[in-house]
């Protein structure tokens, strides 16, 4: 049986993304997907699948939902508030939404981009393999209110509730960055100036990539400014005629004529996308080889989450509608009881 | 400057590009080497390296994207270097040639900077547009955004560089110029290049039989029209193409 999951009310930018399409640079497609990747991996984690699944990227607002079928889903990313009716939803974690009953999303606490990951597909969005919304290209389009998702009737697996506790990542910090093709149109002062220099997220950052601000000069490259336009990396931090550092993220263009001083690791990106305005980010340069003794492969990435995820297990007396679990196929050993918060 | 339609026999320079990624550019970086670019693309894809997951082909350089955990990248340079060295043929794919023909119109609220760009190319702008429409070009790359083609080369004069700052955005299907190369934008978009005419052809449709309308070699001519004329060719027609028509040359 096919489940409809309502959306009540959408805040902005609300899309369904994956990981996105991979292999399409020849034809100009950027990959795409969670700006989040890690989220994707840590809600596929969370909900016991081994292949991750799809996931409503939440960009600030958050929204209101409604189901006509039991659907299972993780919270992951910056951190929201949550609540199933009138209770509170622990983040890092999965739940059940009942028909009838109302989940709302709402209240940045810390971070950029929220995830309400399912174990259930999407079905209909499907394009070249994923079902990522890229709005750059128009591929298609954020959610609205009153508008619908109708998953696919597959088994939604591993009923226990589960979560687990995020390395922190929402509150910028260090980004490691590697030499790019064009690193060496930067003059060792102006290098040194960049990873000196303490950056914030510009309020016109989107699913494009981050805009950086700040204090004192641009990075300008010191040799030819036109150089030919050539591929674009995903992590790439460009660098426009003012010198403006404009860090290339999940829609990013595939081709570009500014100069990039380097490319983030990919174990920064989620970092990167997560720091919130007011968070300081710090560049460190790493060389290509040690960039590439710190590359783990999504697979992996998964694998790990997976051994870190650990039952919750609430108090009976604040479960609502205790008489819907299955309680029996729930039960453990006890010892790894936990508060709900 | 390097003649932009002559084979470089230099050997490429190698570098990292993201983690998964090594970029093999032909020149310094300044001046396109499609054919040079087009011709070890084609090289490396036909010689199907394990543990090599992309390759695609730009202006100067070809990006090989690997799978780390199958390929280390001192490994995938070592059979690029190999691909390299081996005699392959220096003509381009046997494919027959494809022209399009794409109605434009220029200036105007269709091209705000035609005026400005003619000027830096030294001509009036009746002259600019006569100049454009009269030269075929190639396609020499395909990206920035899907299906999006890099056209070119026009002549010397064209020669002019980026702005300094960003046009916060310029709407789908305007036509831009700058480094002897012009771009058809398949999305409204941010841009550096000069706008100098708009074209209702879309170079990306998701529901279309043919997605990415064009490929890389493709030969590619602009035709003079009106604002109005590009307007009704917008809304009349659901392909995307916007009146433009494709013959196969032998």
């Amino acid at each position: 049986m096919k489940t409809t999951l309502t959306v009540v009310s959408a805040g902005p930018l609300m899309t369904v993304q994956d990981l996105g399409r991979p292999g399409h640079t020849g034809v100009g497609l950027s990959r795409g997907g969670a700006m989040d990747r890690l989220a994707v991996l840590e809600g596929a984690a969370l909900l016991g699948l081994t292949v991750p699944g799809h996931a409503i990227e939440m960009a600030g607002g958050g929204g209101t939902f409604r189901t006509d079928q039991p659907l299972r889903f993780a919270l992951t990313g910056a951190r929201m508030a949550a609540r199933i009716d009138d209770a509170p939803l622990r983040w890092n974690a999965t739940h059940i939404l009942h028909p009838g009953e109302v989940l709302r999303i709402g209240g940045m606490q810390a971070g950029t981009y929220g995830y309400l990951c399912f174990a259930l597909h999407v079905l209909g969005n499907d394009w070249l393999g994923s079902a990522a919304t890229h709005l750059s290209v128009g591929i298609g389009q954020a959610l609205t209110s009153g508008g619908t998702l109708t998953f696919g009737d597959a088994q939604q697996p591993d009923v226990l509730q589960r979560c687990f506790d995020p390395d922190e990542r929402l509150s910028g910090g260090h980004l490691r960055i590697m030499p790019g093709p064009q690193t060496q149109m930067f003059d060792e002062a102006t290098l040194s100036r960049f990873i000196e220099t303490s950056f914030q997220r510009n309020a016109q950052s989107n699913r494009t990539g981050l805009l950086l601000d700040n204090a004192g000069e641009g990075f300008r490259p010191s040799g030819g400014t036109n150089p030919m336009s050539d591929f674009i990396a995903c992590g790439d931090v460009q660098m426009t005629g003012e010198g403006t550092p404009f860090v290339l993220l999940a829609e990013c263009q595939t081709i570009g004529g500014y100069p990039r001083i380097g490319t983030i690791i990919a174990a920064d990106l989620p970092r990167a996308a997560q720091t919130p305005a007011a968070a300081p980010m710090r560049f460190v340069w790493v060389t290509a080889a040690e960039a590439d003794t710190l590359f783990k492969s999504e697979a992996q990435l998964l694998a790990d989450l997976r051994a870190k995820v650990r039952p919750l297990v609430r108090n009976p007396a604040d479960i609502h509608d205790l008489l819907s679990y299955q309680l029996i196929s729930g039960m453990t050993a006890g010892d790894e009881l936990e508060p709900m918060q | 400057m390097t003649d932009a339609n002559t084979i470089c026999d230099g050997p490429p320079n190698f570098f990292p590009l993201g983690q998964d990624g090594v970029l093999v550019r032909f020149g310094d970086g300044f001046a396109a080497q499609p054919d040079a670019a087009r011709a070890f693309g084609a090289a490396v894809s036909g010689a199907n390296l394990e543990g090599v997951s992309e390759v695609a082909t730009s202006l100067a350089s070809v990006l090989v994207r690997f799978t780390p955990w199958v390929i280390s990248r001192e490994d995938v340079i070592r059979r690029l270097q190999t691909v390299l060295e081996a005699p392959r043929k220096r003509g381009l794919a046997d494919n027959p040639t494809r022209l399009w023909t794409i109605p434009a119109s220029f200036g105007g609220d269709d091209g705000p900077q035609l005026n400005e760009a003619a000027a830096l190319a030294g001509l009036s702008p009746e002259d600019a547009i006569a100049d454009i429409t009269a030269t075929e070009v190639s396609v020499l790359a395909i990206g920035f955004a899907p299906g999006q083609p890099y056209l070119g080369h026009l002549h010397q004069g064209w020669d002019m560089p980026r702005q300094q700052a960003l046009t916060r955005k310029v709407p789908a299907g305007s036509l831009v110029v700058a480094l002897r190369q012009m771009v058809v934008f398949a999305n409204p978009s941010p841009t550096g290049w000069r706008w100098i005419g708009s074209c209702a052809f879309a170079p990306f449709k998701t529901d279309r039989a043919e997605p990415f309308a064009l490929r890389v070699g493709d030969r590619v001519r602009f035709a003079q029209t009106d604002a109005a004329t590009i307007s009704d060719l917008r809304v009349g027609q659901t392909d995307g193409l916007g009146g433009a028509t494709c013959v196969v040359q032998p």
